[in-house]
């Protein structure tokens, strides 16, 4: 069975790039495009890793995984945040929510498919 | 960077027109900041826009525009956590930026080279909104080029091999509390781990507590694990990055490869599955034990939650589906004949003598209304909010008020207003124009002239669209000095565009401004000078079927007005019979039509006519032998005649014979297969199946005088009512 990623990113070019790079090494992918909307795609959907931006409309990538960890079939969902912030306290803050890695765009493409084989093993 | 393939070259297209959207919305951000906006969002929407156009420009390693992107969002950044107050000079250089950066993604765009001078003035401008306490940033931002390219995930490179007589390490790892709140799974990063070479993982129980008092989710292991790879123990530790403070981790080098008495007893785990127990107790404890209960939690809240961003959502932007726009020609080319078909439809069952009250001719009535509500969406299709242009004029008042000095703002009404794509595409540079205009000869020399005249400082440009009557009017207006006619007047007398002693209305005055060859400016200023006037502006409206006209007001301003069809594919046209044949007459060019008594024609001379309009003299033209339908006839006596107006700004009056109708018809372009006949632009299938010439006037006539009347413009003859 393929390994389903939820990616959530407000950029169409990012969500095309994860698609393009996910898709070809067999994840199965599905996008939304801000918080939101990833709330809205994981219902009905059990993803095995999920892929996060930070900086979002309507609901950022903090308040995004909050949501996530408070569903409890998702508690142990790991969640990988790609974003170019790199800055330590945003880590943390991105941690203290619940996120399971932090990621800096851009990113190698064999290196996130690599990220998520390694989180969902 | 990035290997040309077609998936990349594909997302690279929709990158750049995903920029396109963000600066519109930037724009719209920093116009609303300007506005006084207390809105804490659009300070993020603003931000997030710039965010993201760095995020894919990384990508696509794009650098000049990720080096002035991460300046420019730092900035933005500081703003956003109120460390920095927008002052009104710093949105000056908000906007300038903006415009920079718009410039960058299009040069990156079309791969031409980076012009350096206007970026580091920027970057300057922007440093200095930063301020001294941010010297530090400076470093981040020339480090964070490098981090572009080596974008390390800080994960291992995982296919290192093993190698024989390598180094070993004892590596003990104790999850936290929280490591599996976060998401971490501790056989993965031991699978990992196993993945860097050979190694031998063992589990210690020993802090496991009795079952009653087991917190399911809480790590309860220790890790020791001997690992035998060549690699440095920075590359264990990276293994471990996403838990680092989330756990105790040692790594200790113990060179030599012996086996570790103290594990003895407890089987070596070389493959990484025996340690499966541990994650039994974490994982799947979570996902089954507590789910039925608490299934409300998450449902309860999800809706709140999409409630408070549902509110945002309505100034979000829409989603939109590319489509290539020849598609979208063929469409509209069916539809039009789809309307063609149906008029055809109508016709023959209306002569076969149907009840108008029979079930087929209901039908037909339906499918009429039907075919209108398609050709209307289909229209739609094609049209666009004039948003864009209207952002791409607010650069442009920007950039000419600077130049000239003056403080102006643009105020902006309408801009959801629909337009066809290729109207907007074409209305760019005639309205460009006209707004360096009205900054540049439309408002007063300077602000103490404003003050005195008792205005504000600032002068006001406005720019308004709106819909009227099924065409789209746009509207540019100043509250400058309004036209200053005294002036006009002599300069058109003494360019010789006009005679010494005309006599003309304020209108006409106004009017003159669209001569060729006027230009008031004494100098030629570097804005809107450029040898381009009034007059190819109303050239190019017209070529989109459209008219301009002006008003000014002495002391309170001026306003260009233009009035344009919604879309080019279809005409308003008035149908006229001339000689037996069918033909159309674009509507926007009849001023009015006459009935032609016996005193009205003068003879100039033999086969040339001037027709008598309310005291002016008018050339005429017999439509029917311009075309070559028939010969000239003896006397023009009775013949009805159209008044149009030509785009040199003279008019002419044609002879026809017989004004059909008034209507909308669908532009059928001629292909290349015709000869080019003078004269004719398109042609249109009438209801009746009926092919008619659509004719282009000015073409017309300009093919029938070759060097007669068109060289010797008679202004002073014009009617004001253009």
């Amino acid at each position: 069975m393929s390994v389903t990623i939820l990616a959530v990113d407000d950029s169409r070019t990012m969500r095309d790039m994860i698609r393009m790079c996910l898709a070809p090494a067999g994840f199965d992918v599905h996008l939304a495009e801000d918080g939101v909307h990833g709330v809205e795609v994981l219902d009905g959907l059990s993803p095995d890793a999920i892929i996060t931006d930070i900086n979002m409309p309507r609901m950022d990538g903090f308040g995004f995984i909050d949501a996530v960890r408070t569903q409890d079939k998702h508690r142990a969902t790991p969640i990988l945040v790609l974003t170019t912030e790199s800055a330590p306290e945003l880590k943390q803050r991105a941690r203290a929510a619940g996120a399971t890695g932090w990621i800096v765009k851009p990113f190698d493409p064999e290196k996130l498919v690599k990220a998520l084989t390694m989180v969902t093993g | 960077m990035t290997d040309i393939n077609d998936p990349m070259a594909e997302i690279r297209a929709s990158f750049f027109i995903e920029c396109e959207e963000l600066l519109e919305a930037l724009q719209d951000g920093l116009q609303e900041l300007a506005d006084g906006s207390e809105d804490a969002e659009t300070i993020n929407v603003v931000f997030r826009a710039v965010h993201s156009i760095k995020g894919g420009a990384g990508a696509f390693g794009l650098e000049p525009l990720v080096r002035f992107a991460h300046r420019y969002e730092t900035v933005l950044d500081e703003v956003r956590n109120h460390r920095l107050t927008a002052t009104s000079d710093a949105q000056k250089v908000f906007f300038q930026c903006a415009d920079h950066l718009s410039d960058l993604v299009r040069i990156c765009r079309d791969d031409q080279p980076i012009p350096v001078a206007e970026g580091e003035a920027l970057l300057t401008a922007l440093n200095a909104l930063l301020g001294d306490e941010h010297e530090e940033e400076e470093v981040t931002a020339e480090d964070f080029q490098p981090l572009g390219v080596a974008l390390s995930l800080d994960l291992p490179d995982l296919d290192i091999e093993a190698e024989p007589e390598t180094p070993c390490f004892d590596i003990v790892f104790r999850p936290g509390q929280d490591l599996f709140a976060t998401g971490n799974e501790p056989q993965m990063l031991l699978r990992n781990l196993a993945a860097l070479g050979e190694a031998e993982i063992t589990c210690d129980l020993s802090t496991l507590p009795p079952l009653d008092q087991l917190a399911p989710e809480t790590p309860y292991f220790q890790w020791n694990i001997r690992l035998t790879a060549d690699i440095s123990e920075a590359e264990i530790r990276e293994v471990f990055e996403f838990v680092e403070g989330l756990c105790e981790l040692e790594v200790t080098a113990s060179g030599v490869d012996v086996p570790v008495p103290e594990i003895v007893d407890e089987p070596p785990a070389s493959e990484p599955e025996i340690i499966v127990e541990a994650p039994i107790v974490a994982a799947p404890v979570v996902e089954d034990a507590p789910v039925e209960l608490k299934v409300i939690e998450p449902e309860a809240a999800a809706p709140s939650a999409s409630a408070a961003g549902a509110q945002k959502n309505n100034a979000g932007p829409k989603s939109v589906v590319r489509v290539d726009l020849e598609r979208i020609e063929r469409m509209v080319n069916l539809v039009g004949e789809l309307v063609i078909n149906q008029a055809m439809l109508a016709q023959s069952l209306d002569q076969a003598g149907l009840s108008p009250h029979s079930d087929a001719m209901n039908g037909l009535e339906e499918f009429q209304r039907l075919t209108r509500d398609i050709q209307d969406s289909v229209m739609m299709i094609r049209a666009q909010p004039v948003k864009s242009l209207f952002q791409r004029m607010s650069r442009i008042v920007r950039e000419s008020s600077a130049a000239v000095g003056k403080d102006v703002r643009l105020l902006t009404e309408g801009e959801g207003t629909e337009v066809d794509k290729t109207v907007i595409e074409r209305l760019s540079d005639p309205l460009t124009h006209m707004i360096r205009n009205a900054v540049d000869h439309g408002l007063e020399k300077t602000a103490a002239d404003r003050e005195a005249a008792g205005k504000s400082g600032t002068g006001e440009v406005r720019l308004t669209a709106a819909h009227r009557s099924g065409r789209v009017i746009i509207e540019v207006s100043d509250d400058g000095a309004g036209i200053d006619r005294p002036r006009v007047l002599s300069i058109a007398k003494s360019k010789n565009l006009i005679p010494q002693d005309a006599n003309l209305s304020d209108s006409e005055i106004d009017n003159l401004l669209f001569l060729p060859g006027f230009s008031t400016a004494s100098q030629v200023s570097d804005l809107s000078g450029r040898g381009v006037g009034m007059d190819v502006v109303r050239t190019s409206i017209q070529q989109l079927g459209g008219r301009i006209t002006i008003t000014s007001e002495r002391g309170k301003g001026t306003t260009f007005s233009i009035s344009l069809p919604l879309t080019l594919a279809v005409l308003d046209g008035m149908v006229i019979n001339v000689a037996d044949e069918t033909l159309v007459l674009p509507l926007n060019v009849v001023v009015e039509t006459l009935s032609l008594g016996a005193n009205d024609v003068q003879m100039l001379r033999p086969g040339e006519f001037v027709v008598r309009v309310r005291g002016g003299f008018v050339p005429l033209y017999d439509l029917g032998v311009m075309l070559g339908y028939r010969s000239p006839r003896e006397t023009h006596e009775g013949s009805i005649v159209l008044l149009i107006s030509l785009e040199d700004g003279n008019r002419a009056a044609l002879v026809i014979d017989g004004i059909q109708d008034q209507r909308q018809v669908v532009i059928k372009g001629l292909d290349d297969s015709f000869y080019r006949a003078p004269g004719i632009a398109a042609a249109t299938i009438l209801g009746d199946g009926q092919i008619a010439l659509i004719l282009d006037p000015t073409d017309v006539i300009a093919a029938a005088t070759p060097n007669r009347i068109m060289d010797k413009p008679m202004p002073e003859r014009k009617v004001a009512n253009e």
